[in-house]
């Protein structure tokens, strides 16, 4: 008995060592990350939620101190509504005060306010989202949820097309023009660095040699490129200017016009980020296994059929995700239009960012506006990547 | 035995004067040299050598000086311990504090002859609400330059009008003007966003906004803060003008600043140009196409000025115009006001010191009187030596009718009852750099229409004074321009 009380008695200890050492087993993984989350926490989500109340804020100087008032969503009122609109949101055609007296605010001012061309192309990525969204709803693997995620992110989607091209007919604002730099920038970089990479995986002499120059534009600092540029597009005092006085273009400045201007930091864009799309391509494009492409020539294949049937679709996992990495990288851009043109000529060339640190830096009040529009680039930026990843990476990476 | 006793007392004070401030490091920003920065930085080094105190100059972009300014004292980082920038911001700084009073020092420093600098420097620039807030270093207004050899040419005399300074811009635009064998420009101004394009338009509506004595107010009504830059027929015309001036200068004109025009100028390739002093100094540089062939005059100005009542343009008269000279009312633009020193209030007494040592070192008349005849300095006239003694002057290489027109031009600015005070209400940055200069950009760049432009400034303006409040900001811009109630 006593020994048995001995062994129950012995046992007590053991059983609650045990349960510790279970529950510090179970906790371990808690406890190992617990100061790194909460480290994360208060290095991302501490700083978000803090520009969120400086967004529902205006700051003020006041006798011995700086005053923050808090004016509720007034911030992102006057951005969308109020006296800052022309820069963010821009004008829209036929619903700015001219065309309005012209046509009315009703649906004929709906009708003008694309340009014929612009009407087509909304039409045509219309029908596109339409036809994705009816290809989502015959598909075995729908679900009610992603019916309505579907319908909400198509209808929003076509909305923006619709008031993008009406902005580009009107005056863009930082909204649009941002989106011209991401959708036009991006395409570009996407197509160049595609054939460059296609290009040096061919048996052609010197193919590293260019491997290594096409690399080059990405190592140099965004500023660095944007003075180059500057340089370059100057057809006054240039080393391009022997160039362009040949053209009997001396007297001419094309980055003075809005387009001019914007052309000139997208292809900047272009010649600084496509070395990153061609390096990731030019490593999909070589990891291919040759055994497709050979049987492809044994059955007589053409260049064009091999491209566009073997190539492709393998190529398009990895170009949705480099596209979609590129994509939230050049919403935030601000270095080039900056220093190549200040955002200007007038607000041609601002981009969200660079309209932010602009208000900025006007004056101590403007901290609150400048927060309100990094918000809208965050809801922007997140609101394209993630319909972009859900739509189309999840799509065609598998 | 004299001259001895003198050196040996001079050397007395130099080793007294190098251990005074051993250890001291001074920080000070400003912005992007070589302008500004360079003499500090010179000035600098000649301190240091004097007091021990080691002088760090940090430049940043003109676009970002009043925000990093700002940051760095309302965050309490205090990484500087002066700061070199525009006085009219000053407004921001000391309302919460953050600038040191400097007037007991000032009143202690016998050797800043605090008299000799001009009365409008010491009151404008330097003083806010009876106390001493910066030293000031520079002297700014705006002037119109021409070449005197290109208008000599043209058969045709100096603008008085704007209309006047049109006609000149298109007779010489397309000339050579250097011998390179290259059309050259009518009219070189920098008309770069987010430069200084606001000041130009400033002091060209100017001419036609306000005409009876500072006391009128060239920005806003001192009886109601309404505004003056909206839809009335001054600044419609002032547009015009400006837009005008495109057609004459370089084709990239909208995207070229003061650095810009300064180079072409020297380069011999503009007749006319508006500009800060600056170009009266950097024209007798080495290398200088334009040495000894620049004329400077007063800002043009304008035969009809601005009926606020009705917002249209009214031919001067005696009662609209009292300081019209032959029927032509001018308006000197005090822009910028001169570059000028504060110090932050919240470091060490004795870096305070140190900081207030430097400044007055670098305001005192044998070091400005040299700097401001140096073209890369980006220091202007604002001592009354600096007028009144020519030696200096020709000594930098003026010819001394040269000079005498130069400086003839600021003080005919400087003495104008007329002369328009730059713009000293809190917040004047949003009011000028965010609404005027983005408005007059866009409408250059034919991204709004001058209608647009007059309407979206007067609405930007009257939601900044709403913002801020109407009736703080009144009082600021009364007691800015002297108006008691």
């Amino acid at each position: 008995m006593n020994q048995q009380n001995k062994s129950i008695s012995n046992q007590q200890p053991y059983v609650s060592g045990n349960r510790l050492s279970v529950w510090l087993e179970r906790s371990a993984p808690t406890i190992f990350l617990l100061p790194a989350i909460l480290i994360v926490l208060f290095l991302s989500v501490f700083p978000l939620i803090l520009s969120i109340y400086l967004s529902l804020t205006r700051l003020k100087t006041v006798k011995g101190a700086t005053e923050i008032q808090f004016v509720g969503l007034k911030n992102f009122e006057k951005l969308l509504f109020g006296s800052s609109r022309g820069e963010f949101v821009g004008v829209l055609k036929g619903f700015n005060p001219k065309d309005i007296e012209l046509y009315g605010s009703g649906f004929n001012a709906f009708l003008h306010s694309l340009t014929p061309f612009g009407w087509f192309t909304f039409s045509v990525v219309s029908v596109l989202f339409i036809l994705a969204f009816i290809s989502y709803l015959r598909s075995q693997t729908r679900k009610a949820g992603g019916v309505v995620y579907r319908l909400i992110t198509y209808t929003i989607l076509i909305w923006m097309t619709w008031f993008m091209l009406s902005n580009l007919a009107g005056r863009p604002g930082s909204v649009t023009v941002t989106l011209c730099f991401v959708l036009i920038g991006i395409t570009i970089q996407y197509l160049i660095g595609l054939v460059l990479a296609l290009l040096t995986t061919q048996n052609l002499g010197g193919k590293r040699f260019f491997r290594v120059i096409f690399l080059l534009p990405m190592m140099i600092t965004p500023v660095g490129v944007a003075y180059a540029f500057r340089m370059v597009t100057d057809t006054s005092k240039g080393p391009l200017k022997p160039f362009f006085k040949s053209l009997g273009l001396q007297d001419f400045s094309w980055v003075t016009t809005p387009w001019g201007a914007r052309w000139a930091v997208i292809i900047g864009d272009v010649w600084q980020w496509t070395p990153f799309l061609f390096i990731v391509l030019l490593a999909a494009v070589e990891g291919l296994p040759n055994e497709l492409f050979e049987a492809a020539h044994v059955d007589g294949a053409s260049r064009w059929q091999i491209f566009w049937n073997i190539t492709m679709p393998q190529l398009i996992p990895v170009s949705v995700t480099v596209v979609l990495i590129r994509m939230i990288e050049a919403f935030k851009i601000i270095d080039l239009p900056q220093v190549l043109t200040s955002g200007g000529p007038g607000t041609a060339t601002q981009s969200l960012t660079l309209h932010a640190f602009t208000t900025w830096r006007a004056g101590v009040s403007g901290l609150g506006e400048a927060t309100a529009i990094a918000y809208m680039l965050l809801f922007l930026a997140t609101f394209i990547g993630t319909s972009y990843a859900n739509l189309i990476h999840q799509r065609f990476s598998r | 035995m004299k001259k001895l006793l003198a050196i040996l007392a001079s050397a007395v004070m130099l080793s007294m004067a190098a251990a005074q401030y051993e250890g001291v490091t001074i920080d000070v920003i400003t912005h992007t040299g070589p302008q500004i920065a360079e003499p500090l930085q010179r000035r600098g080094a000649e301190f240091a050598e004097a007091t021990g105190a080691k002088v760090n100059v940090t430049i940043v972009p003109f676009g970002e000086l009043y925000q990093k300014t700002l940051t760095d004292l309302s965050t309490g980082t205090n990484s500087f311990d002066g700061y070199v920038f525009a006085p009219q911001w000053m407004v921001d700084y000391i309302v919460p504090g953050y600038l040191e009073d400097l007037t007991p020092r000032v009143e202690a420093d016998a050797a800043i002859e605090w008299e000799d600098i001009g009365a409008f420097f010491r009151d404008f620039s330097s003083t806010y609400e009876g106390k001493i807030y910066t030293i000031p270093m520079d002297g700014d207004f705006q002037m119109v330059y021409y070449r005197t050899d290109v208008l000599a040419d043209l058969g045709m005399e100096p603008p008085v009008t704007w209309d006047d300074y049109l006609a000149i811009a298109a007779a010489a635009h397309g000339k050579d003007m250097n011998g390179d064998g290259e059309a050259d420009y009518g009219s070189c101004i920098g008309k770069k966003q987010r430069e200084q394009g606001y000041w130009f338009i400033t002091s060209i509506a100017s001419s036609m906004i306000q005409s009876q004595g500072t006391g009128q107010g060239g920005f806003f009504d001192p009886e109601t803060m309404e505004p003056l830059y909206g839809p009335n027929e001054a600044f419609g015309k002032a547009l015009d003008i400006y837009a005008e001036s495109l057609k004459y200068g370089p084709a990239d004109e909208i995207n070229i600043g003061v650095g810009d025009t300064r180079s072409l100028w020297k380069a011999g390739r503009c007749a006319l140009t508006l500009d800060w002093g600056d170009v009266g100094t950097q024209a007798i540089e080495e290398g200088s196409k334009a040495k000894d062939k620049t004329g400077a005059i007063i800002l043009p100005g304008s035969k009809q000025v601005l009926d606020r009542a009705t917002g249209k343009l009214v031919d001067c008269d005696d009662t609209l115009c009292p300081y019209a000279i032959n029927g032509i009312n001018h308006a000197p633009f005090a822009a910028f006001g001169g570059w000028s020193g504060a110090i932050n209030a919240a470091i060490d007494e004795k870096d305070k010191a140190a900081t207030y040592a430097f400044f007055s070192y670098v305001n005192q008349a044998a070091q400005s009187n040299v700097d401001v005849t140096i073209g890369a300095t980006g220091f202007n006239p604002y001592r009354t030596s600096q007028f009144t003694n020519l030696d200096a002057w020709e000594a930098a290489g003026m010819s001394k009718e040269a000079a005498e027109v130069y400086l003839g031009a600021i003080q005919q600015s400087l003495n104008s009852p007329n002369m328009v005070l730059d713009l000293r209400i809190p917040q004047n940055q949003r009011y000028q750099q965010q609404v005027l200069d983005e408005k007059v950009s866009q409408f250059l760049a034919g991204e709004i229409t001058k209608e647009e432009a007059m309407q979206q400034v007067y609405d930007g303006w009257v939601e900044i004074n709403e913002e801020i409040g109407l009736e703080d900001q009144l009082a600021a811009y009364r007691s800015t321009l002297g108006v008691k109630k």
